[in-house]
């Protein structure tokens, strides 16, 4: 089975797609495990950004054929987990699959979900909203500033990560992980700001004190990007629970290490469990069971294409998800332009709440 | 000396009142001498009433006589509508200067409120509704609906703050029959100012008032197509909602028909808001004005014969004042007049339909069999008509079919808690989540339970109060989206 | 003796209250209804003049009106006439052979400012006048005090000091300041023995509006509930319009039902109603429109 990957064909992206990270050709084998063949995927044109903080070459950490470091240690194997709940758990089912570099060599393995690793992780967002919904904003704030700062802490695995196994240059490596912080702390900025920005006081003609806010929608699927591993991956995360939404990622990209290394980054940055909950493994897969869903609330996906798309919103019809499809950018420069960042994308996951309080003696 | 009235609170039996004919109320009926209509109506496409076929016949749900005929559209005939709305987008509407497209609006809602009283009997023949409501509320909110979004059609870039808004282009919209002219309202008003140009399809049992707004079109001189009703049931909604050139639609009605139109536009980027059924909890706590509560219960599940989405079709009221407030309640209900929808003395007016009447007899009588209570109000019936007593369940159980099912008509399913957390289980456990109203006389209370019940909108020490400016709408199964006010402006325009 | 407690009473949404209040007067009354309305309000008046230029003579021509209102027809006489305790013995006299009775206000009417033992002796004389009613008024001082027990023994010693004449209980609401507290003070009077709780002296600009008059039948109706008795209601002060009349009366037949439809419990106390409602009534049988002139001013 092949998933072939969609372009969106749009004018400003087009005479870069060819060059571009894009979603892998996942070769699935009938067996446990499916190979990942990625296209070349550098893209030198660009000047590598100015690595203000690093201090010594992003691949002092790479893992060389055998898995050992420059010097010749042997490095002790990685199992790259989901983060479900606040814990890193293996699939249910226990299948994986692998990821491979430029080159075809198996770089490492993941997991490949299975829908009832999608229904525990839809259980652990649920029992984590309304606690995630009542801390404060500050609070929510605070976290996700915790993340951006912890993103920068790994800048150089994140870098070297990027490299190896999203095949990109270190300098492309950087303007993702750099970009991936910075999205993060904007966003982070936003919990305690975007109610304030959008909510109203409604002059009624009647004797009432009426507002309207926002209000988190509850638990959102989240359809990640199929490409930007790291930076893709915040810029749908960060604005879906910043309002107090839990989340359930489900992941299948070119490199989907990247999200267990950002499941580990969020894991040390006081994130609750169960609030981001992370999935690798085959969007055809899950999606029906997660657009299907009756206790999920909303959908957020990007990268999908017409049939994924279509099939999310018939089957989002059951329980009237809310479903909102962002337009993925096809060049990391789109991806880490600020236009990539909105007040407006936190709308689609909140509901409004009109409230009417009388007044009166 | 002691208070008597302590003594005795307990050892007697509430007393009854008295709710006769000593002074009756003579019957005054609104006169119907100068409104007028057509026998025969087709479609209003591109500015002018054009002929339809398949007509199908709309009845005064009060007397079971025919008002009206009206046209089916097929998808041709949607078509050719969508095709004049994309056109006036293109050529006027859409590149209109904004003030002028708001002087438009403006004189829509002038021209509503000098017909209003034609409107309000008009609504009363065609819906059923007491022509005190059609009066008092429904046709005054149709015209402040206009006047307000008037006010947004040179501002909107003021409304979303560091974004760029555009409109979107054609807007198909559907509607339902227990506010119609309203709902109308609703609907073309934000879409309007935003740009955009519509085509509109008000509900089978319900099309008068919108050809009588489709006239005040005509005398406002609107470009041609910005503005296009066509008639007819599903089929014709559906065809509006599948047509490829309609950019956004919008739905109030059954969450059942909402899913069907969520289906039906997968694989599209149509945007789609949905106003859809609620099942409202009215939550009585023990500290709530306990009178005007008994009255906010009333205009909860009362008002327009209950046939209203955000009904307050839930009562909860909480186990220490059940007793009071179920008596009160009943005791409310004796006063209740139901009957002619044109006596400005009916409180409770005609079921829209038969179709209606026989949902309402089939849950009804499903309560009855699961061993709820029933209680109905004494009030005489009319001879003809649709008409249902006001009627109130006690005993009910969570798990009841009439403490779930939306029934849109005046049954009243009444449920007991005992704390704020059970009331707030309760409240939120349902798929629906439109509306709510809390009563208490604890400002803190109000604002806590409030904020935890997780509706669209939620009503302090009242109930079913709409305006302009106050964005409606709902969560869960209830739909998405919000009319009135700024957020309604959103879904009729592109935001980035 | 045992110190007198507020009951736990409900409170009042003021907001809520003033729209169900409004809410009556939208209702349509018309042809018969009107004119039954009308007979009633009349039946149901207690025709007042309570100023200090009151003399004699202005209560014997009151009284003549209060028996036979509108002359070339048939009408029925006014519930009461009100006036100043030293013109009972005037008003009394003046009503021989009709059923108009006599009531009278005391009680340092308008204010209540005065000494309870002057205050009780006050009614007591006035009873013994001829009074029929007496409308005394609360000390509004000593109720915003918190002073309920105090409010509770003026109310009980007044209506011992009555006697035989039944007591109406004016709260001034308009000096009470929210309904909550109209709530309050007419539980107070009506555990205190009160035959009638009324609105206003009149003497203050906010008098009877619907809404406190609401908030005063739901307090009654409470009190039926718990004790079975049917206490009267009085709004009075700026009722001047016919249309105002049947207002109450719609807001009495909805909420409290007929048994409140009498004299017996309910009164409209107005000084200048009566002359529009028999213009109403006129105006009902000859279809015409009428003049002030054609009506005897008292």
């Amino acid at each position: 089975m092949t998933q072939t990957q969609k372009k969106k064909s749009t004018d400003t992206t087009q005479k870069k797609s060819p060059e571009t990270a894009t979603a892998p050709n996942v070769e699935q084998t009938n067996g446990s495990e499916s190979s990942v063949s990625p296209k070349t995927q550098a893209k030198s044109a660009n000047p590598p950004p100015t690595a203000r903080f690093t201090s010594s070459a992003p691949n002092d950490h790479r893992l060389v054929g055998g898995g050992r470091t420059d010097s010749g240690r042997l490095m002790v194997h990685k199992t790259y987990k989901m983060w479900v709940g606040g814990k890193f758990i293996r699939s249910e089912q226990g299948r994986v699959l692998g990821l491979h570099n430029a080159e075809g060599d198996l770089v490492t393995h993941y997991v490949r979900a299975s829908r009832k690793d999608l229904r525990d992780a839809v259980s652990a967002a649920r029992s984590a909203q309304t606690p995630w919904a009542t801390r404060s904003a500050f609070n929510r704030g605070q976290i996700l500033f915790r993340a951006a700062e912890m993103i920068d802490a790994r800048r150089e695995s994140l870098i070297a990560r990027l490299q190896e196994h999203a095949n990109l240059s270190a300098a492309e490596a950087a303007q993702e992980v750099d970009a991936a912080a910075d999205r993060m702390f904007w966003y982070a900025g936003w919990t305690d700001k975007y109610i304030q920005v959008l909510s109203s006081v409604n002059p009624v003609a009647s004797s009432f004190f009426n507002f309207t806010l926002p209000e988190p929608t509850g638990v959102v699927a989240i359809f990640a990007p199929t490409n930007a591993p790291l930076l893709g991956l915040v810029s749908l995360i960060a604005p879906v629970i910043l309002s107090g939404n839990t989340c359930v990622v489900l992941v299948e990209n070119n490199a989907p290490t990247l999200a267990i290394e950002l499941s580990e980054i969020l894991a040390t940055s006081d994130f609750p469990g169960g609030v981001v909950n992370i999935l690798t493994g085959l969007r055809d897969e899950l999606l029906p069971h997660a657009a299907g869903h009756m206790d999920i609330n909303a959908i957020a996906s990007c990268g999908g294409n017409e049939a994924q798309d279509r099939a999310i919103q018939i089957a989002a019809c059951e329980s009237v998800k809310r479903v909102h499809f962002f337009e993925q950018p096809q060049t990391l420069d789109a991806w880490c332009s600020e236009r990539q960042q909105s007040l407006y994308s936190i709308l689609p996951f909140v509901e409004w709440k009109t409230a009417w309080h009388p007044i009166g003696v | 000396m002691t208070t008597k009235t302590n003594e005795q609170a307990h050892s007697r039996d509430m007393a009854s009142l008295l709710f006769g004919d000593l002074w009756g109320y003579a019957p005054s009926p609104e006169s119907t001498d100068h409104v007028r209509y057509a026998q025969r109506y087709g479609h209003f496409i591109n500015g002018r009433f054009v002929e339809g076929k398949d007509h199908f016949s709309s009845i005064n749900p009060a007397t079971e006589e025919v008002i009206a005929e009206f046209a089916s559209a097929d998808e041709a005939e949607v078509d050719r509508a969508v095709q004049a709305a994309r056109a006036a987008y293109v050529g006027v509407w859409g590149k209109m200067k904004p003030a002028e497209r708001a002087k438009y609006i403006y004189r829509l809602g002038r021209l509503i409120q000098e017909n209003a009283r034609e409107l309000a009997i008009l609504e009363s023949m065609d819906g059923g509704k007491p022509i005190k409501e059609s009066r008092d509320v429904d046709i005054p909110l149709v015209a402040a609906h206009f006047l307000y979004y008037a006010g947004w059609a040179d501002k909107l870039h003021y409304a979303f703050p560091g974004a760029t808004v555009s409109s979107i282009g054609v807007a198909g919209q559907v509607i339902p029959w227990n506010f119609p002219l309203l709902m109308a309202a609703w609907k073309l008003a934000p879409a309007l100012a935003a740009g955009n140009t519509v085509v509109l399809k008000p509900a089978e049992t319900t099309p008068l008032t919108a050809m009588k707004l489709a006239e005040l079109c005509q005398e406002a001189d609107l470009p041609a197509g910005v503005v296009n009703i066509v008639n007819g049931a599903g089929r014709t909604g559906a065809a509006i909602v599948k047509h490829p050139d309609v950019d956004k639609v919008a739905f109030t009605g059954s969450t059942e028909v909402g899913k069907i139109i969520q289906r039906a536009i997968a694989g599209t980027r149509k945007r789609l808001t949905l106003e859809l059924g609620g099942k409202g909890a009215n939550i009585i706590f023990e500290d709530a004005p306990i009178d005007q509560a008994v009255e906010g219960i009333i205009q909860g599940i009362f008002f327009n014969q209950g046939h209203v989405c955000c009904a307050g079709s839930r009562l909860l009221v909480q186990e220490s004042v059940a007793k009071e407030v179920i008596q009160k309640l009943r005791i409310r209900m004796e006063s209740l007049r139901v009957g002619d929808p044109l006596d400005k003395n009916t409180d409770v007016g005609a079921i829209n339909s038969r179709a209606q009447l026989d949902k309402i007899h089939e849950l009804v009588q499903s309560g009855i069999d699961e061993g709820a209570h029933i209680h109905q109000s004494a009030c005489h019936l009319p001879s003809r008509g649709f008409f249902f007593r006001p009627t109130v369940f006690t005993e009910v159980s969570q798990s009841h079919r009439i403490a779930q099912e939306e029934i849109f008509g005046p049954v009243l399913s009444v449920l007991t808690f005992r704390t704020p957390d059970e009331a707030l289980k309760k409240a939120n456990n349902s798929p629906y989540g439109l509306s709510a109203g809390i009563w208490s006389d604890k400002g803190s209370k109000l604002f806590s339970v409030a904020g935890a019940i997780r509706a669209g909108v939620v009503w302090g020490n009242t109930y079913n109060q709409f305006d302009p400016a106050s964005p409606f709408g709902g969560y869960k199964e209830s739909g998405f989206g919000r009319e009135g006010g700024l957020h309604g402006l959103k879904p009729y325009l592109e935001v980035r | 003796m045992q110190t007198y407690r507020l009951p736990k009473i409900p409170t009042v949404d003021q907001v809520q209250v003033e729209s169900r209040a409004a809410a009556f007067t939208t209702r349509s009354i018309k042809k018969g209804a009107k004119k039954a309305a009308l007979e009633l309000a009349i039946r149901m008046m207690d025709l007042t003049t309570l100023e200090g230029m009151d003399t004699e003579g202005k209560v014997q021509m009151m009284c003549n009106k209060a028996m036979q209102p509108m002359i070339g027809r048939p009408c029925p006489s006014v519930a009461a006439v009100c006036v100043y305790p030293t013109l009972v013995g005037v008003a009394k006299r003046a009503l021989v052979g009709s059923d108009v009775k006599v009531a009278a206000v005391a009680t340092a009417f308008p204010s209540g400012q005065s000494f309870l033992p002057i205050r009780l002796e006050e009614i007591r004389q006035t009873v013994a006048e001829g009074a029929d009613e007496i409308d005394m008024v609360i000390s509004r001082g000593a109720f915003l005090a918190g002073e309920y027990a105090r409010i509770y023994d003026e109310v009980a010693a007044s209506k011992q000091a009555c006697g035989p004449a039944h007591l109406k209980v004016i709260l001034e609401t308009g000096e009470l300041g929210t309904y909550d507290q109209v709530r309050k003070a007419s539980q107070i009077a009506m555990d205190a023995g009160a035959d009638f709780i009324k609105t206003s002296t009149g003497k203050v600009s906010e008098a009877a509006t619907l809404p406190v008059t609401l908030v005063m039948f739901e307090a009654v109706r409470d009190f039926f509930f718990q004790t079975g008795k049917r206490i009267g209601i009085k709004p009075a002060g700026g009722i001047r319009k016919a249309k105002q009349a049947w207002q109450y009366l719609v807001m009495v037949k909805e909420t409290l039902g007929d048994d409140w439809l009498t004299p017996d419990l309910f009164r409209l106390g107005a000084s200048s109603l009566l002359n529009d409602v028999l213009m109403q009534l006129q105006r009902l049988e000859t279809g015409n429109y009428q003049s002030s002139l054609y009506f005897s001013e008292d």
